[in-house]
């Protein structure tokens, strides 16, 4: 096993797994921002921030979410490197007219930066006052005192500026995932000629829905939601 | 005089190989540890006799031009490969592969060599199939077989249209194993240019690294040719760019005899030559036969209106088609050997029936078999080959009929070797098509990879041993002999001679020239006057090219057109050589026909009581004319017939 | 009948392996477009020849797509602008008159330049002897039918046994991988009962030798199949993968 996570095929193994571990985490933050969607004043919201702020949350799962993050982008980069490097110094004069070959796939660094750098802008905007600084306002709920997310979030999706930064960055990570889903099932070798299509379909509906989910969610909070 | 013997052991001819195998003499395992082969060549024959030495424990340093001994252009054959299995129990026996492959070769290859041969090929398949060369098969999970011309029975073995490909990688695999376990050293981009002799054994050869342009000097206890065959002395065959001749002249210049050169097989199933600036002709496999039927017009007016773009081949009725192969040979029709079909598509070409711009092809029609079969089924068999007839020629074979025209395929002649592979030179081994000795003067299909694999996995790695049993005591020499200097020194010489030339012609223009001639008057069909003429202008070619061909850029580094000028002299002393040869050869047999010997209905006309023996040829020196020494070969297991397949 | 057309060649030309290369342009004229790629690079070396200059080394053998020899990237693709073909298989009726052709050698750290458009592919060789053969000896095998094989199986081994080792998977891959190629021979033993004896060896050695020669990760782009002269499918690379995982989970 010693070699296995220096080898291509384990390292692209670590890629596929840390990608589909942040796959589901992106599922149970979509179900979660689809509670603002919920017409209760944020209610419902609120108490699932504060549930994923629970300690046994918050210490313990959220910095395995970190490491799968890190694990992700650390591996993403010395792949790269070592793919460049692999390439040779020359480069093609005749560019690359391979066709039938999908954009995304040809870019996922490119992709995963912008993903990274709108995460980035995200755990700013919500991560550090939450879990950091607290600098919150407080709310009242069944008698629980807790971190008005709700009205945090609302605030946000007020500028017209952060919808639209927000939107780039869903889409960006769509793109990313039509890609990195099927991709992750083809490294794990759960695919062959058939489920190659059942995966690239799949991953292309699960990626658009993920992406446009979470842009809806910020218009219609933009437009709707304001109070 | 060269003594020739064919060292055939005795006994009956089903016995024969047992009892050479019994009675040899083997090298122990310590000992073999101390012998160096040297292996030229990594085709068919070559990868599996290195790979199989290796095996063994010998020491193998294994030479190819090519970048990779995969490239071996055994890799291009397609259709199959033979052995009597009698999988399909339509009466096969080794007996009767070994009767069709000696009456398919017109009764000029040795009873012994053949029945070898036939008794090997069946191990062959289970050799093949034990690495894992995933051959063609049934829905239950068997072998599946196919015909091919010259036989009754179906016992071609295949790999889609694949079939060199797939058993090519088997041996390189196999070598390749012997690589990573270090018996066997690899020379790619090596050429052998000299073989040194010491003390009248061949011990080692001087070869050229292709990519640095320098000269080393390699010791061998015993030296092995499996360098192909010399069909690109015609410069346009089916050959690949680089198969060349000049191991075998070498062999030949050293003293090996180089037996029945005039035997060339012309393949019916080519794509017609289409242009001057054409570089190489393209087989289509004989395989098509099965499914495709043969024809051109029934009526010349026709013929010239298709000639013309008037008409196209699906304008002609049934009636209005002939179908000449079936007509003339109804037993076997459109699976006919192939030196047979050859000579029925240039007699109804040269009658003026023929078709395409040229009015050098015919047609290879398939409407008939799509309709029995569907097109699914003719797409399954023969889609890669029908995808490459339209790459090429921008044709649709679904819809059209696909034109073909023979063309230079394969020589059966070869070095001269004995029962044990060994040339004239003692310690010097020849296999696969770079020999002579199974396919008398027609090869059939499907045989040709059943000889070299047989030579390679099943028949050298035997004989050599009894040849190098008396060498455990031969030290290794290091190269710094005389022997080896002197003759790298030569091999330099002549390099920097030829560069010295600067002459105006380029090596190709002068290549293209001596293919015309070969093919003009030592093609398929020859005669007195012509090929004493054709003598006449190869003396001319090679002055031409003595004095007059450009060699850009130095000996020091890759100079490409350096190693085809050197071949190319090759390539002239063989022309020369297969001329003489069917000159001297007269009568008509497989592939050599001569107009002169010819039955009333066009057929090859054999003269058993004066040449029922193999031609070896030997050198006498540069311009000197070659000696001929003579093999008769006995037949004592079947009766020489004129060859009959209606 | 016959059409010709008048071309631009841009060549990329490097003395040896070490030498700095650079672009040269070429004008062939009267070029048939009947004629094959590889004649057409024959003409341009004999107008060269005529004018005692050095021709352009180029890889080529067999000339019918089946020996894997010949390579060059021609307008930005590995084996030109056709589908399923080796360059030498290209013919210029797919280009049109008056055209720039840009010419250039398979690019890869894996695949160094030899000399003009010739690269070193003895990576290959060397990854195939590290594993990619059934450890079977000259003799004493059994019956080829003593073991049946499903169609099914043998039909897909050997549609991963056409490989014909071009290199044009690399040459296409942006990241230099040599994943295609590895697979192709693992999947074609993997898939046979022969294979399956040593399948967890092969996988890993194999493996390892292509790592250690410098080829690149697989990002699953697919370009090498696009490419492929002979369309061997990236479904070998799952079931690479999967040997792989397999292989090392086992260990």
């Amino acid at each position: 096993m010693g070699t296995f996570f220096s080898s291509s095929i384990g390292k692209k193994f670590v890629m596929s797994l840390s990608g589909l571990f942040l796959v589901i985490f992106l599922l149970v933050h979509l179900s979660i921002n689809a509670l603002l969607l919920v017409p209760d004043g944020g209610e419902m919201f609120n108490n699932a921030a504060h549930f994923m702020a629970l300690p046994l949350i918050k210490y313990g799962l959220q910095p395995v979410l970190f490491v799968g993050f890190i694990v992700h982008i650390f591996y993403a980069t010395m792949l790269t490197s070592i793919n460049n490097k692999a390439r040779g110094s020359v480069k093609y004069a005749g560019g690359n007219n391979t066709k039938d070959v999908m954009w995304a796939s040809k870019n996922m660094y490119v992709l995963g930066i912008t993903v990274a750098a709108f995460m980035a802008v995200h755990l700013c905007d919500y991560w550090v006052p939450l879990q950091i600084t607290g600098n919150v306002e407080s709310t009242t709920l069944h008698g629980t005192e807790m971190h008005d997310t709700y009205a945090l979030v609302n605030a946000a999706f007020s500028q017209c500026w952060r919808v639209a930064l927000y939107v780039v960055g869903a889409l960006g990570l769509s793109l990313h995932l039509t890609h990195g889903f099927w991709s992750a099932f083809q490294t794990l070798g759960a695919s062959n000629s058939l489920w190659r299509k059942r995966w690239t379909v799949i991953g292309t509906i699960f990626a658009w829905v993920v992406g446009v989910s979470f842009s809806l969610i910020a218009i219609l909070q933009h437009f709707f939601y304001q109070a | 005089m060269i003594k020739l013997d064919s060292k055939i052991p005795q006994g009956p001819l089903a016995d024969k190989w047992t009892s050479y195998k019994n009675n040899q003499k083997l090298v122990n395992p310590a000992n073999k540890r101390k012998l160096d082969v040297i292996v030229v060549g990594t085709g068919l024959a070559g990868a599996s006799a290195a790979a199989s030495l290796g095996e063994m424990g010998f020491n193998v340093k294994n030479f190819c031009i090519q970048d990779s001994p995969r490239r071996a252009h055994s890799i291009a054959a397609q259709g199959g490969i033979n052995a009597a299995k009698n999988y399909p129990n339509d009466g096969d026996s080794v007996f009767r592969l070994f009767f069709d492959t000696i009456k398919g070769g017109d009764y000029r290859a040795r009873e012994a060599n053949v029945h070898r041969l036939a008794e090997v090929a069946n191990s062959i398949i289970d050799q093949c199939v034990a690495q894992g060369v995933p051959f063609a098969r049934e829905y239950g999970g068997s072998l599946d077989n196919r015909s091919f011309g010259g036989a009754q029975v179906s016992r071609t073995f295949y790999a889609k249209g694949q079939t060199g490909q797939q058993l090519l990688l088997g041996a390189y695999q196999a070598l390749m194993r012997q690589v990573n376990e270090g018996t066997v050293k690899l020379y790619t981009r090596n050429e052998l240019v000299e073989i040194v002799m010491v003390d009248g054994k061949a011990r080692g050869i001087i070869s050229r690294d292709l990519v640095t342009g320098k000269t080393e000097r390699h010791f061998g206890h015993a030296v092995v040719l499996a360098t192909g065959g010399y069909g690109n002395t015609f410069f346009l065959s089916t050959n690949a760019m680089g198969s060349n001749v000049s191991a075998a002249i070498k062999a030949y210049k050293k003293g090996a005899a180089f037996a029945n050169p005039c035997y060339a097989q012309i393949h019916p199933t080519c794509i017609p030559v289409h242009g001057e600036f054409q570089s190489k002709l393209t087989l289509m496999s004989e395989s098509l036969r099965n499914d495709g039927r043969i024809w051109v017009p029934k009526k010349k007016e026709d013929a010239e209106a298709i000639r013309a773009g008037k008409k196209k081949a699906s304008d002609l009725s049934e009636d209005e088609r002939d179908y000449y192969l079936e007509r003339r040979y109804p037993a076997f029709g459109n699976l006919v050997p192939r030196d047979v079909a050859s000579r029925a598509a240039k007699e109804r070409c040269d009658a003026g029936f023929g078709v395409g711009a040229t009015g050098l092809a015919v047609y290879l029609d398939f409407a008939s078999a799509i309709n029995r079969l569907g097109e699914d089924t003719i797409r399954a068999r023969y889609g890669n080959l029908f995808q490459m007839y339209e790459k090429i020629v921008d044709d649709n074979p679904y819809k059209e009929p696909m034109m073909i025209y023979p063309a230079i395929h394969y020589t059966m002649g070869g070095v001269w070797v004995d029962y044990e592979l060994q040339t004239s030179v003692k310690g010097l081994f020849c296999l696969g098509e770079a020999n002579f000795s199974d396919h008398g003067a027609n090869r059939l299909g499907a045989s040709a990879l059943m000889q070299g694999l047989a030579d390679g996995y099943f028949v050298l790695p035997y004989t050599i041993q009894n040849y190098l049993a008396d060498d455990i005591s031969t030290p290794r020499m290091t190269g710094d002999e005389k022997e080896f200097i002197e003759a790298e020194k030569a091999v330099n010489d002549k390099l920097e001679k030829l560069l010295a030339i600067k002459g105006k012609r380029s090596v190709d223009s002068i290549h293209k020239e001596l293919g015309l001639v070969m093919w003009d008057f030592v093609g398929m069909a020859r005669n007195k006057a012509g090929l004493e003429g054709a003598i006449e202008k190869i003396a001319a070619i090679k002055k031409e090219f003595q004095t007059n061909v450009f060699i850009p850029g130095t000996n020091d580094g890759m100079n490409i057109e350096l190693e085809k000028a050197a071949r190319l002299e090759d390539f002239i002393t063989m022309g020369e050589l297969m001329a003489r040869d069917a000159l001297n050869r007269e009568e008509s047999c497989g592939g050599h026909f001569r107009e002169e010997y010819q039955t009333e209905e066009g057929e090859a006309l054999r003269q058993d009581d004066k040449f029922a023996y193999v031609a070896a040829w030997e050198y006498k020196g540069e311009d000197q004319a070659p000696e001929l020494n003579k093999e008769e070969l006995i037949f004592e297991n079947v009766e020489l017939k004129q060859r009959n397949y209606k | 009948m016959e059409k010709t057309i008048n071309l631009t060649l841009k060549v990329w030309r490097q003395a040896n392996a070490t030498a700095k290369g650079a672009f040269e342009s070429y004008e062939v004229k009267n070029i048939s477009t009947d004629s094959s790629f590889l004649e057409m690079l024959d003409i341009l070396n004999e107008q060269l020849i005529n004018e005692n200059k050095e021709p352009v080394a180029f890889d080529h053998d067999c000339r019918e797509g089946i020996c894997g020899m010949c390579s060059l990237y021609v307008n930005g693709r590995p084996h030109g602008p056709d589908d399923e073909v080796t360059t030498c298989q290209l013919h210029m009726r797919k280009f049109k008159d008056g055209e720039t052709i840009t010419i250039e050698p398979w690019r890869s750290a894996g695949f160094p330049v030899i000399k003009d458009l010739i690269v070193n592919r003895n990576a290959f060789d060397s990854i195939i002897a590290a594993g990619g053969y059934v450890s079977v000896g000259t003799g004493g095998v059994p019956d080829g039918n003593a073991m049946p094989i499903p169609k099914v199986d043998a039909d897909e081994a050997m549609d991963a046994a056409s490989c014909i080792g071009c290199g044009a998977c690399v040459a296409a891959c942006k990241n230099g991988s040599a994943m295609l190629f590895v697979s192709a021979k693992v999947s074609q033993l993997a898939l046979l009962p022969q294979g399956k004896v040593e399948a967890a060896r092969r996988a890993k050695n194999m493996v390892a030798k292509m790592d250690e020669l410098g080829f690149g990760n697989c990002t699953n782009t697919g370009a090498c199949e696009v490419e492929c002269p002979k369309g061997v499918s990236i479904a070998n690379i799952a079931r690479l993968n999967r040997e792989y995982l397999k292989a090392k989970c086992l260990d």
